[in-house]
């Protein structure tokens, strides 16, 4: 079997996929290994397909994961507080808050590292969303390639990241890092 | 896609990966089925892992990060309201995905996004599509990704495509759905999907090919040795 450029260039997408038979795909290597054009046009698609495939490609706007579960917890059946249900959660509030600035005006400290040798980081914003695995040390924004175990990652506050002793990634978060 | 490719793996070819891939469906299922019984409050668990793909299929219609946030938010909602609806056939991903067009479309119909859609492609799909470049453009290393300046280049490629090109690649290409999931998702046939997805790929190579192959390339700093054109 013999193919022309149109024909490699029809079923390029096809031949990517897996999709043809064994009979077009010895045709199209064959054609392609003879032809400068379709080489460029085979190598170039595939660099498309691999490039948006990428993981990283699907940016989400900081915070994005925070904001879309306050919307889901506003919405669920249960949270229609009554209001003794609030005058509780309020109290509780004061509570924890009292115990906080006891605890951080007692002392000033690092939490004990998951990493004996990692840094700790120094003026990351409390309140970012930040990623973290089961099993690594480090805490890491959205789409960071560097993510340990992506399959069982959760996302948190870095401020209750670095509670639980987690510190920046290093190069995710290296700006925050002395 | 996985789930496809996990039925025509032959025997004593990476079974581990297969059977990982089942058990995670069927933590899912039941995840889905306790969810159904009334513990509402694991749905963030069991939607944590999609929510990127989620917003990435949202902006991809609607190219616009807030309306595509919103979107996102609106098609999570749905989604717990009708958990009920579900059908363990399909994969629970794919059917979020749907959910998430949906929103995004009837988005667009009520006039929330304004949005230009390119008037240098043409939308028919009649006539072969002819390359306009045959730049050469070998192998990209992954590491090119880290530049922002590249993610920013390929967004724009994208978003310059028309919608119907535009919706066929972020499903198949970035969402990683099987052809029929992306046909299912769309509501069109599965030909239509593969010739869409055909100049959506070629489209996007001739827009990228002589920057990311050439004169971009010239500006990449590659530690010395690694660059590969």
């Amino acid at each position: 079997m013999v193919v022309k450029c149109e024909e490699v260039w029809r079923e390029i997408s096809n031949y990517l996929d897996g999709d043809v038979s064994p009979d077009l795909r010895a045709a199209i290597d064959e054609h392609v290994r003879g032809c400068k054009h379709c080489t460029a046009v085979l190598d170039g698609t595939r660099n498309v397909v691999q490039l948006y495939g990428d993981e990283r490609m699907l940016e989400v706007p900081l915070g994005f994961s925070h904001r879309l579960h306050r919307r889901l917890e506003g919405n669920m059946p249960g949270n229609r507080r009554s209001f003794v249900g609030w005058m509780v959660a309020a109290a509780a509030g004061v509570v924890l808050a009292g115990r906080f600035e006891a605890a951080r005006s007692s002392s000033i400290r690092h939490p004990e590292l998951v990493s004996e040798h990692a840094q700790p980081g120094a003026g990351v914003p409390p309140d970012m969303i930040v990623l973290v695995s089961s099993d690594g040390k480090t805490f890491h924004v959205a789409g960071c390639p560097f993510i340990h175990d992506k399959a069982h990652v959760r996302s948190l506050v870095a401020r209750e990241a670095e509670r639980e002793g987690y510190v920046p990634c290093v190069r995710c978060l290296k700006k925050y890092l002395s | 896609m996985a789930l496809a490719a996990s039925s025509v793996w032959r025997w004593g070819e990476m079974p581990e990966k297969a059977i990982a891939l089942e058990d995670e469906v069927r933590d899912e299922n039941a995840l889905i089925q306790r969810i159904r019984e009334g513990e509402r409050e694991r749905f963030y668990e069991l939607i944590q892992p999609y929510e990127r793909r989620m917003y990435a299929a949202a902006f991809a219609l609607l190219r616009n990060q807030a309306d595509a946030e919103d979107v996102a938010q609106e098609a999570a909602l749905k989604a717990l309201k009708n958990i009920g609806q579900f059908r363990a056939e399909a994969r629970f991903s794919t059917w979020l995905i749907q959910i998430t067009v949906n929103e995004a479309r009837m988005w667009r119909r009520k006039g929330h996004a304004y949005i230009m859609e390119p008037i240098a492609i043409r939308e028919d799909e009649e006539g072969n599509y002819t390359p306009r470049d045959f730049a050469d453009w070998r192998e990209i290393p992954s590491e090119t990704l880290e530049r922002h300046e590249v993610r920013q280049k390929l967004a724009e490629a994208l978003a310059s495509l028309g919608q119907i090109y535009r919706e066929v690649f972020v499903l198949r290409d970035m969402q990683q759905l099987s052809i029929e999931e992306t046909a299912k998702a769309l509501g069109i046939s599965t030909a239509s999907v593969k010739t869409r997805l055909l100049r959506a790929r070629l489209m996007l190579r001739d827009l990228l090919a002589p920057g990311l192959g050439g004169s971009w390339s010239s500006r990449l700093s590659f530690e010395k040795g690694t660059k590969p054109w």
